[in-house]
This record gives C-alpha cells, sequence and structure tokens, in this order.
C-alpha cells in the first residue's frame, strides 16, 4: 500500500515526481479517488481515468489540476456555471490550460461557480450552491468558489480561478487559501468564458504563496490569440520568502475602516502588527476615488456582460428554446430560461448603461471614474512598496442570507473591486481565523509586481502560520 | 413649377481580398461548402477572441490614401450590437467615431471616411423567393462571417443616378487597381447603398432621405436610385412628405419597398471592443502603404490624354482598366519612340479587348504584338490580314512573322502572283473548294465575308482570305471567329 500523496502540498509533490520518488500516474490516480469525496458541489467534473501521457518532465512536475467551469476545456463540459451552457463541450482547449497541462499540470476537476462568474457566493450556480467546508451551513464565496473550496477540503491539489473584481481573492478569504489576481494581460484570456473582457483575469488558487507562485509561473506569456496579452517584464520563477526589512506598507483608511467587521479587522491589525515586528514600516494611505470602485464596476462589468453574452442566443450551440414564433421568439425564450436572475440582472443594467443618450453618463463616466482609482494607486505605489487591506468586509455567510439582497451581496467586493479596475496584481493569503472561520489579507502592488507581493506575502504567511486542516475531507 | 434636384451619397462595402479573415486565421474563400472555413472566433464561441488581421489594416490603408484620406494616427474598434442570426457574436466589430480613414475626394466627390469592419454570415432562406418573408426555414453558412470589409462612406455629393453609376463605376476601377479585392457586385464583394434625397432647386439644407439598400449591379444602382428620385419628387410635387426609411429595391418589377422605418431603428449601443487595441499607424506604415500604391486610373487617363493627346474615352479605356495600360506601355517601349501611340491604343482598346474582354491585358505577349504592329505599321501587312493573325495568335500562339510567312499573308500586288496563290490553294483542297463554289458560304463562316467576296471577288484581300481559309488545316475554329473576314 502507496503512502497518501494527497497529503502532500502541490509544490512537494511536483518536486517528488520530478525527483523519481512519486510517479505521476500514480498521484493522479491518488487525487482522482479524492475528487470524488466532493460532497460539497465543489466539482462539476472529474477525470474518469488517469491521462494516457502526462507531463512529468514540465516545471509543475505532473500535479493535476482543478479548472474552474468557466475554462474551455476540449471535449469536457464547460458551462460557465449556466443552464445555456449545460453540458457544452467545446472544440478547443483555453490556452492558459493547455499551458498548464503541457508544463505537467493535467486536468484532473472542473469547478463550480457562480454563473458567468457573477456572484460572490456561488449561490448563483445554475448546478447548485457550492458548499464551504469550514462550515457547511455557509457560503465559500464566489465566483470561484468551487475551486476554492475544493482546494480548501483537499479534492484537488490546487486550481485555476478567473478574478473580474474579487472572484478569486473572496472565495479564497472565506475558505482559507491564497489566491492570486495577476496583473491584467499577463494571463491569456482566450478560452475563457469572457464575463467582463477588460477586468476578467486568470489565477492560481492554492493553498500555499509557493503554490501560487508556482502555478503562476507557468501561465503567463503573452499569447497570440489574446490582443490584450502580454509577456511578463518580471516572469515569476521561484519566489523565496522576502525580507521585511525596511518595505513600506500602506493602508488604506477607505478601504480598512467602516464596513468591515470587527473580527475581520481585529485579524487584519494583529497581522499589521506582525509585518512591523518583521522590519516593515505600516502607515495609512489614501486611495480617495476607491470607495467610488463599486459603483464603476457595477456599470463596466455589467456593460461588457451584456455584449459578451449576446452569443448566447441558441442559434450554434447551448440551449435553444424555440416556441415556434419565428427567431426573435425563439431568442427571448432561450435567454430568459437559459440565464439565471443575477445574470439577468446585470445584462438588463449594462444594455442600460450603453443605450444612446446614456453612455457618457454612465459607462463614459465609470470609465472616468477608472482612470482615477488607478491614478491613485500610482499615488500610492510612490510612497509604498505594497498595500495592504482585508480581502472580505465579512467572513463566510450563511447560506441563502444574502440572496434576496443584491447590494449587500456585491459589497462583499468591496475591498476587491477597486484593483480590478486598475488592472494590477493582488493576493489574499488566509489571515487567521474570526469566530472559527478564515479571514483573508489581501497584499497589492503595481502592475507586473507578482514576484514582490509574492515574496511579501510568503514572508506573511510564515509569520501568520495559518493551519488550514481543519477543512479537509 | 418647382424644380427638384437630386442629392445622392453612397455606402460602399468592399470585401478585403486578404489571406485571413479580418480578426482570425481562417482564409475567406468563396463558393466552398458551407460552414468549412471557420473556427471558434469567427463562430463566436464562448471564450474565443478576436485579433487584427494587419494585412487588413494595410489595406484600408492603402484605399484610404487612394481616396485622398488622411490616417488616423490611433483608430478604435468598437462593438455595433445587435442580435441576428448572421451575427454569431451578436454584435459587429466596427470602427465607429475613430475610423481609420477620414476627409478623401474622388473625382469631384468627397468621402467621408474609409472604416474597417468584419462581414456578417450568409442566411439562406428556403422558400420560393428566397426573400426573408414566407421563408420556411433559414440556415446559416459562416464561411463568410468575419471577412474583412472596408466601408467608404461618401458625403452627399452627387446629383443623378447616372452620375452615382459613373462614380461607382471609377470607384470599382480605382478598388481594383489596388489589387485589394476583386470588386465584383454580382458575388458582392462590393456593395452599394445609396442615402437619397430630393431638394427644390437652389435649397441649400438636405431634405428628408431615404436609404436604398444592397443593388447587387451597376445597371440596378442607377435603375434603383432614378426609382426613388422619381418616387421622392412626385411625392413631393403632390404635396406629401418623404419619410426617413431603409428600402429595398426590386430590379425585376422596379418596385421599392420598405425594410424598416427610423423609428424601428436599432439602437446599436456601441462601445470600444475591450478585446481589442487600438489601432495605431506609423509614419513608416503609411510610407509602406503609399509606396505599394499603383499610378491611379484617374491619373493614369489623364496622363494618356496629356501625352498623347488621346480622346476622353481612350484615355480611360485604358486608364481604368489596369492590365490594358499595362499592355499598352509595354508594346510602344518595345516598338521605340518612332512608333505611332494611337495605332498601339487602338489595337490594345480596340483589336484585342473586344476579341477577349477577360483578362485581356494578358492574353497576349507585348513582345507579339509588337510584331504584329511592327508588320502592320510597316505596311507589310494590311489591316484585315492583321486581324487575322490575331486571331491566329490568341487562339493557338505563336509569331506574327511566321503567321504572315507561312500563310502567304504578306502584301502582294494583285494580279498574277494572287491568281497563282488562289489557283495553288484550290488545287491544294478540291473538296474544301468545291463546297465554297457551290455556294456552301456558311463554310466560310460568315455570311457577310461571302456575300462581300461575291460582289467583289477580285478584291486581293477576300482572296487572300480565301486562300488563308483553304489552307488552314483547322477549319471549324474559323466558322467561330466571327471577326475573321471583316475586310
Ligand atoms: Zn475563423
Amino acid at each position: 500500500m502507496s503512502s497518501d500523496l494527497t497529503t502532500l502540498s502541490a509544490s512537494a509533490a511536483s518536486a517528488k515526481v520530478k525527483s523519481g520518488e512519486v510517479d505521476a500516474h500514480e498521484l493522479f490516480e491518488q487525487w482522482r479517488e479524492r475528487s470524488r469525496l466532493d460532497d460539497l458541489n465543489a466539482l462539476s467534473w472529474s477525470a474518469d481515468s488517469v491521462p494516457a501521457e502526462i507531463h512529468t518532465g514540465g516545471p509543475l512536475g505532473g500535479v493535476p489540476l482543478g479548472v474552474k467551469d468557466l475554462f474551455c476545456t476540449e471535449g469536457v463540459p464547460s458551462q460557465s456555471g449556466s443552464k445555456i451552457l449545460e453540458g457544452y463541450l467545446p472544440p478547443y482547449s483555453a490556452t492558459v490550460v493547455d499551458a498548464l497541462a503541457a508544463a505537467g499540470a493535467p486536468l484532473l476537476a472542473k469547478t463550480h461557480q457562480d454563473e458567468f462568474a457573477m456572484g460572490s457566493s456561488n449561490e448563483n450556480c445554475a448546478f447548485g450552491a457550492v458548499i464551504n467546508p469550514w462550515d457547511r451551513g455557509r457560503v465559500p464565496g464566489g465566483s470561484s468558489g468551487g475551486s476554492a473550496a475544493a482546494v480548501a477540503a483537499g479534492l484537488v491539489p490546487w486550481a485555476l480561478g478567473t478574478d473580474t473584481g474579487g472572484s478569486i481573492r473572496q472565495p479564497a478569504a472565506l475558505c482559507g487559501v491564497v489566491g492570486l489576481k495577476p496583473t491584467y494581460g499577463s494571463v491569456s484570456r482566450y478560452g475563457m468564458i469572457a464575463f467582463a473582457s477588460s477586468l476578467d483575469q486568470a489565477g492560481p488558487i492554492t493553498n500555499s504563496v509557493a503554490d501560487a507562485a508556482l502555478l503562476y509561473s507557468q501561465m503567463t506569456g503573452r499569447d497570440v490569440h489574446d490582443s490584450t496579452s502580454v509577456d511578463h517584464p518580471d516572469p515569476v520563477s521561484e519566489v523565496p520568502a522576502a525580507d521585511l526589512t525596511g518595505v513600506r506598507i500602506g493602508v488604506p483608511t477607505e478601504l480598512s475602516g467602516e464596513g468591515i467587521e470587527s473580527g475581520v479587522l481585529d485579524a487584519f491589525n494583529a497581522s499589521l502588527e506582525l509585518a512591523k515586528s518583521l522590519g516593515a514600516t505600516v502607515e495609512p494611505c489614501h486611495l480617495p476615488h476607491a470607495p467610488h470602485a463599486l459603483s464603476a464596476y457595477y456599470l463596466i462589468a455589467p456593460a461588457e456582460c451584456s455584449s459578451n453574452l449576446a452569443r448566447f442566443d441558441g442559434v450554434r450551440y447551448g440551449l435553444r428554446v424555440d416556441p415556434g414564433e419565428g427567431l426573435d421568439a425563439m431568442y427571448g425564450a432561450t435567454r430568459s430560461q437559459g440565464f439565471g436572475p443575477e445574470v439577468r440582472r446585470r445584462i438588463m443594467l449594462g444594455t442600460y448603461a450603453l443605450s444612446s443618450g446614456y453612455y457618457d453618463a454612465y459607462y463614459g463616466r465609470a470609465q472616468r471614474v477608472r482612470t482615477l482609482i488607478s491614478q491613485d494607486f500610482d499615488t500610492a505605489f510612490e510612497s509604498f512598496d505594497v498595500i495592504a487591506t482585508p480581502t472580505s468586509p465579512c467572513v463566510a455567510f450563511e447560506l441563502g442570507s444574502k440572496t434576496d439582497d443584491p447590494l449587500s451581496m456585491y459589497l462583499s467586493d468591496f475591498c476587491t473591486v477597486p484593483m480590478s479596475l486598475a488592472g494590477i496584481p493582488a493576493i489574499s493569503i488566509p489571515n487567521g481565523l474570526s469566530e472559527g472561520l478564515p479571514v483573508g489579507l489581501q497584499l497589492v502592488g503595481p502592475a507586473f509586481s507578482e514576484n514582490r507581493i509574492l515574496g511579501i506575502a510568503a514572508s506573511l504567511e510564515a509569520a501568520i502560520g495559518f493551519d488550514g486542516s481543519a477543512a479537509r475531507l | 413649377m418647382t424644380e427638384f434636384e437630386a442629392v445622392i451619397g453612397l455606402e460602399i462595402h468592399v470585401q478585403l481580398a486578404t489571406q485571413t479573415k479580418m480578426f482570425c486565421g481562417c482564409k475567406p474563400v468563396f463558393g466552398e461548402d458551407p460552414n468549412t472555413r471557420t473556427c471558434p472566433t469567427c463562430l463566436g464561441l464562448p471564450g474565443a477572441l478576436p485579433v487584427i488581421n494587419e494585412a487588413a489594416v494595410d489595406f484600408g490603408m492603402r484605399l484610404g490614401l487612394a481616396l485622398g484620406c488622411s490616417l488616423a494616427e490611433r483608430s478604435i474598434f468598437h462593438r455595433k450590437n445587435y442580435f441576428y442570426a448572421d451575427s454569431p457574436k451578436g454584435y459587429q466589430i466596427s470602427q465607429y467615431d475613430e475610423p481609420l480613414c477620414s476627409e478623401g475626394e474622388l473625382a469631384g466627390v468627397r468621402i467621408n471616411r474609409v472604416h474597417l469592419e468584419d462581414d456578417a454570415a450568409k442566411l439562406v432562406h428556403t422558400s420560393e423567393t428566397g426573400r426573408i418573408h414566407g421563408a420556411e426555414s433559414s440556415v446559416v453558412d459562416f464561411n463568410r462571417a468575419g471577412t474583412p470589409l472596408a466601408e467608404i462612406v461618401t458625403e452627399p455629393d452627387l446629383r443623378s443616378a447616372a452620375q452615382a453609376r459613373e462614380w461607382l463605376q471609377l470607384l470599382r476601377t480605382t478598388v481594383k487597381a489596388l489589387n485589394i479585392s476583386d470588386v465584383n457586385m454580382e458575388e458582392g464583394s462590393l456593395r452599394c447603398d445609396a442615402n437619397i434625397s430630393v431638394r427644390p432647386v437652389g435649397q441649400k439644407e438636405l431634405a428628408t432621405k431615404t436609404e436604398l439598400k444592397n443593388m447587387n449591379s451597376f445597371r440596378f444602382v442607377e435603375k434603383g436610385i432614378e426609382a426613388e428620385i422619381e418616387r421622392q419628387r412626385i411625392l413631393l410635387e403632390s404635396g406629401g412628405t418623404v419619410v426617413q426609411e431603409t428600402l429595398h429595391f426590386d430590379p425585376r418589377t422596379g418596385s421599392l419597398t420598405a425594410l424598416r422605418s427610423k423609428e424601428e431603428a436599432h439602437d446599436y449601443r456601441y462601445f470600444p471592443d475591450p478585446d481589442l487595441l487600438p489601432v495605431s499607424v506609423d509614419s513608416e506604415m503609411v510610407e509602406r502603404a503609399r509606396a505599394a500604391l499603383p499610378e491611379l486610373p484617374a491619373a493614369r487617363a489623364v496622363r494618356y490624354a496629356e501625352t498623347y493627346g488621346f480622346e476622353q474615352e481612350l484615355s480611360e479605356r485604358l486608364g481604368f482598366e489596369a492590365d490594358l495600360g499595362d499592355l499598352f506601355e509595354a508594346v510602344l517601349e518595345i516598338r521605340g519612340k518612332a512608333s505611332d501611340p494611337r495605332l498601339a491604343a487602338t489595337w490594345v482598346s480596340g483589336e484585342v479587348f473586344s476579341r477577349v474582354e477577360q483578362d485581356a491585358g494578358s492574353a497576349i505577349e507585348a513582345s507579339t504584338l509588337a510584331e504584329l504592329l511592327e508588320l502592320l505599321e510597316g505596311e507589310r501587312i494590311t489591316t484585315a490580314a492583321a486581324r487575322q493573325v490575331l486571331d491566329r495568335v490568341l487562339a493557338e500562339g505563336g509569331s506574327p512573322a511566321d503567321i504572315v510567312a507561312s500563310e502567304g499573308l504578306e502584301k502582294v500586288g494583285g494580279g498574277d502572283a494572287l491568281a497563282a496563290a488562289v489557283e495553288i490553294a484550290i488545287a491544294a483542297h478540291p473538296e474544301a473548294a468545291a463546297k465554297v463554289t457551290a455556294g456552301e458560304h456558311k463554310a466560310l463562316g460568315s455570311r457577310r465575308w461571302w456575300r462581300g467576296a461575291q460582289r467583289n471577288p477580285c478584291s486581293p484581300w477576300r482572296r487572300v482570305g480565301f486562300i488563308t481559309w483553304l489552307n488552314n488545316p483547322q477549319r471549324q475554329r474559323f466558322h467561330s471567329q466571327r471577326r475573321w473576314s471583316l475586310c
């Protein structure tokens, strides 16, 4: 009887496969069996068998991967959490999925998400809500809730998520795992079923900062199929924990006071003290336009989604509901039955924001706010190396507690949306517990500073010493 | 009674003949099996993204330069959102308020803009009429989806249907010279819509206009515009008002039907496509595009008129058909300064063109035509003989001098020499000669020739034709060439 390889971290397993100590097929098979334990509704699909070929020679050493539903995976259901794409089998795979498979992270499972990545609780999933492994009455966060819950529960060694306004970081915080939202453009979006094109970005969800760095290192690079992708000017390889001596941490007053739960705030302040004790300086800073970020986000993201989701019309793929009364009736029936209420709400909002006569007042103005927020960060980074905030204003909330109140749900992204609008990298690491539930710490840097924030995150991770084993199934 | 004048502006779509589609790597080829030239991007599959085709931008720049436009250093692709089965993404990617080219002019007609966009898929309606009304079902062929289009928008500077057609033909010739499109109206690689209004002569303000859609030949453009001008004039004269609407012209019946009125117009919800970066054009790219420009048809016609004193029609025939102009210049080049340019011009634009309208310029080598004209100008053969030689050369190739020698076409003085030649030919081909003598004039292919020969049997050139015919081993071939005997 071989040992339980699923208790190894992804980095450690990768090293052992590369050194020949562990067989990649055996590793995959053990994870495949683990993935069958899912009783959280975290996974939408998992592999039937071990792939014939695993690229063990690649930098990722054959450690299998969980992938959010919205990444196209050839021949494997890719539904973006929506009934309109139920059972949809794409004829091609997303660039990043292919790249990770080639680097030695074969596809193990697909993970549930909020429909089209719209949500902060994973309750907007057409295939049922995902459950938080820390407390089965609570949400895992969203929209990459399936990936975060699966990593926390040990159903997959590591996973891909996507972040549009906080969809990697917030569920990572609520599930007690690490989530990195990279610089916009550093990872190809080709094959990611789009929500809001100018904001969507793929990133790793892992058990440790080292795992996040390892996975991210193989995700970056210019893709000829994505015009908005670029080569990373400072590619991530191995990220050693940074020496915090003299590191200047800025704490934006706008994102670290009002509206943040006291337990979350206590954990946040404790970690700032810890950073100081390691030699960092911690001072308040200002992001004066950050409080407007949510308003701008809820115009830009719906506007883009109203256009991105127009292709789901029942003509070429996915659900078709045809009452037999012509094309318009087919569109109407297909889309009103195929999309859930939150998606329909955002399509309506975005359609309105772009309509003639309102464009300047809504979409145009939101884009100007976005520029101002970006400038706020530029100014702050003149004085600070990194900015720290709580990731989520609250810990995981009870299932159903916010579903009737979209506005309070939207506030979940209060601390994460400004970075998405600015396109800059941000990582959430576990920051202890509040009332037995995980809390997240967010570290933010300038564009392409992944090496810096991963290094600082690794030091704080070690100092915080979070133990997530309670969530393991 | 009030005099009215028409005010016409055109919107022209030109399919660009690039190797790949506007935003993906598919080859835009026509006449293939449906849905064989597609990929995730041009099918609008989930997750697929567009990438701008640089060649299409280059073609667009050439077009802009040829139309005297200024090129924007930075232009933007917007999404034009609308739902229809021919729109796989639910939006068209098109340039909106920041187009690639703006403010140009061609032959006195101002160009408002030239911008790039992607073509829609092709809907095939399975009904009796092929029109969507009454169609039982529709199928979609995505081969056309994503084909690069350049849209050219003119200012309302045209004043008549005939002028619109002539100008459109010049535009077609100009685009053809750029070698960026097939510009074939029947096949849809050139499409024209017209904005038409009618106002009292002397009125400065533009009247309410209507839009006439998709007229698929130059003739229909003229007929359609004419019909719409007439409709508006009658309406105005009877005290009615023109309603802003989109109309479809049916060339079979000459009728105009409304497609949709302004009230039902789409709100396209334009916004910059977040999947694409702005197109930036630097001076190097502009210079490269400029260097790739050929001499434009209008300029070439002017040059011929000025250099050789040709009349307008001849200048334009040679200037507007690039291959004819090229052949003309090559022949002139070979024959040198001493030769007669008009002879070369009329032979290229007349004799050669009338025989092979398609690709006339490449039907004959310049050196061959030069050799023939040398014989003609040197008075070694007659015009009629030269025409025969041209027929032979076009049909079978070969050298004009050799054909003249082998067929005995060299000018002869008549009299004994010719009579002897006829006797020899008749002796060599007794059966054919007997047929002709028996009055089977059809054997010679042309009734006119035979009648002419009968009226004046002594005309040496008719006899030469007779001899040539008798000596020709492939007489059938001559039957089909109607111009053979026009002497
Ligand atoms: Zn394609």
